[in-house]
């Protein structure tokens, strides 16, 4: 163990919720002996053993990597996904960027399209149903071709990239004001659009996966980038400006 | 027939288009009004010739009626964005806190300052365009006496104070709304997003400062 007297108490406040169909609450917890060093995850580790010990309902939050990279840990921390660290998924949130005596606020997600399942967990399958709306390059015969067997400039390549880091854990919906999903659909539109192998099928794809977005309830942009400030992955709104390019130029060609 | 039109007419992105364009549309308008304002400064009879030559023209009609058109998408597409967005989350957050790095006082009031405009749009059009009808000529030729009627509405301290507070609206509403309007119709790039963003602030700034200029000219040119 590290230095104890370096250990944290803590106060939270957090959303407890038994299932989707039920109304949930605000519940207060007292937490002692938090090391600095651990995780936010590692913090809630802590709480949920207590409250197993005590024969309590353990707390239901998303987790899986826990390396940044998975995109499934999600939780509002004091009002900002993924907590006050830009460029940082929960799990890689320290306890060191809190103070002893803090009180911390921890929420689910919240949107339409991202009801709650128990506590902090919510259903991010509407994500699941965009991708599956167009998310994907046709490969109709054959096997897999070439990736070299096209010349990409280093540019386009590059900014793909960029837009696929998008790990899809939905602190873009989670911090717009409106619920919008367009930071997260306008990165799958981009790391297509922008390879030649993505090209033919990119305004159908931005339009099918448009279409699906507005199905299921996700805002409208209102262009504030809060989305871009509090994303993980650091996707930037541009992504955005080329999903409605994109979608006004099929809008107005298709058929 | 009209389905496939109407689902991309209805679908989110070409809604914030349209509400952009209408938007860029009116930025149009109001500079316009603005530089035909400036007249003010000049005097009475530049004024009230500018008026009457712009109010004298049958074309007019077909002017305002545009003009009211594109006023009515604005307003109706936006209200139908801002319900469709407070649909979308209904159940609000225990703690909301803005990160700092993104949204701004002028892109989080973009419906109050809204709303403001429209207040002022509606009682401005009342108490100047239908206001006394005063009447004077220039060379033999009769026309309206606009700037009497200016002068004399502004000496109401209320009314300058109400004119003033919503030009600071509307320059809220400018900085965020005519870059917003680009970025809607797919136009960001990192080479010209800087100055984009300096020309939107340019805009509200002078809008805002330029149109406020006025009421309190006429303040005080009123005897006050």
């Amino acid at each position: 163990m590290g230095d104890q007297s370096k250990l944290m108490s803590l106060n939270l406040k957090i959303w407890r919720q038994p299932n989707s169909g039920s109304q949930g609450e605000m519940i207060d917890y007292k937490l002692d002996g938090i090391s600095p060093d651990m995780s936010f995850l590692e913090m809630l580790d802590v709480l949920n053993e207590e409250l197993v010990q005590e024969g309590k309902d353990s707390i239901a939050y998303d987790h899986d990597c826990r390396e940044g990279i998975c995109g499934m840990c999600s939780l509002m921390i004091n009002g900002q996904a993924h907590g006050p660290e830009a460029s940082t998924t929960t799990c890689q949130l320290h306890m060191r960027k809190f103070k002893d005596g803090d009180t911390i606020v921890i929420e689910p997600w919240r949107a339409k399209a991202f009801p709650v399942l128990k506590d902090l967990m919510v259903d991010r399958g509407s994500f699941d149903a965009i991708i599956s709306a167009g998310g994907y390059v046709n490969c109709n015969t054959g096997n897999a071709p070439d990736g070299n067997a096209i010349p990409i400039p280093k540019e386009s390549a590059d900014l793909a990239m960029d837009a696929a880091a998008c790990i899809g854990c939905g602190a873009c919906v989670a911090s717009c004001k409106n619920a919008s999903a367009m930071l997260f659909v306008s990165a799958k539109i981009s790391q297509l659009a922008l390879l030649p192998q993505g090209k033919p099928e990119a305004q159908k794809r931005a339009e099918s996966m448009v279409t699906k977005m507005d199905e299921l309830g996700f805002g409208n942009c209102t262009n504030e980038a809060e989305c871009e400030a509090s994303c993980p992955k650091g996707i930037k709104i541009e992504n955005i400006a080329r999903m409605n390019r994109e979608y006004l130029s099929s809008a107005l060609k298709s058929k | 027939m009209f389905s496939k039109l109407f689902n991309h007419l209805n679908s989110s992105i070409i809604k914030k288009q349209t509400m952009g364009v209408a938007g860029l549309l009116l930025c149009g308008f109001i500079t316009m009004h603005f530089l035909g304002n400036l007249l003010i400064f000049v005097g009475p009879e530049a004024f009230n010739l500018y008026a009457h030559t712009l109010t004298s023209n049958p074309l007019i009609y077909a002017a305002e009626a545009g003009l009211l058109a594109i006023f009515l998408v604005h307003i109706g597409v936006g209200v139908k964005l801002t319900i469709e967005n407070n649909n979308a989350r209904p159940q609000k957050y225990y703690m909301k806190q803005p990160t700092g790095r993104g949204a701004n006082f002028s892109s989080s009031t973009m419906p109050y300052t809204g709303i403001i405009i429209l207040i002022f749009v509606i009682l401005h059009i009342l108490g100047l365009k239908f206001g006394t009808y005063y009447e004077t000529s220039y060379d033999g030729v009769k026309m309206r006496d606009l700037y009497k009627l200016v002068i004399e509405y502004f000496r109401q301290p209320s009314a300058v104070l109400g004119y003033v507070v919503a030009m600071l609206s509307l320059g809220i509403h400018l900085r965020h709304g005519f870059w917003s309007a680009f970025q809607s119709l797919g136009f960001n790039h990192p080479k010209y997003n800087n100055l984009l963003i300096l020309i939107s602030k340019a805009f509200a700034f002078i809008m805002a400062i330029g149109f406020s200029s006025l009421p309190i000219f006429c303040f005080y040119k009123g005897g006050n």
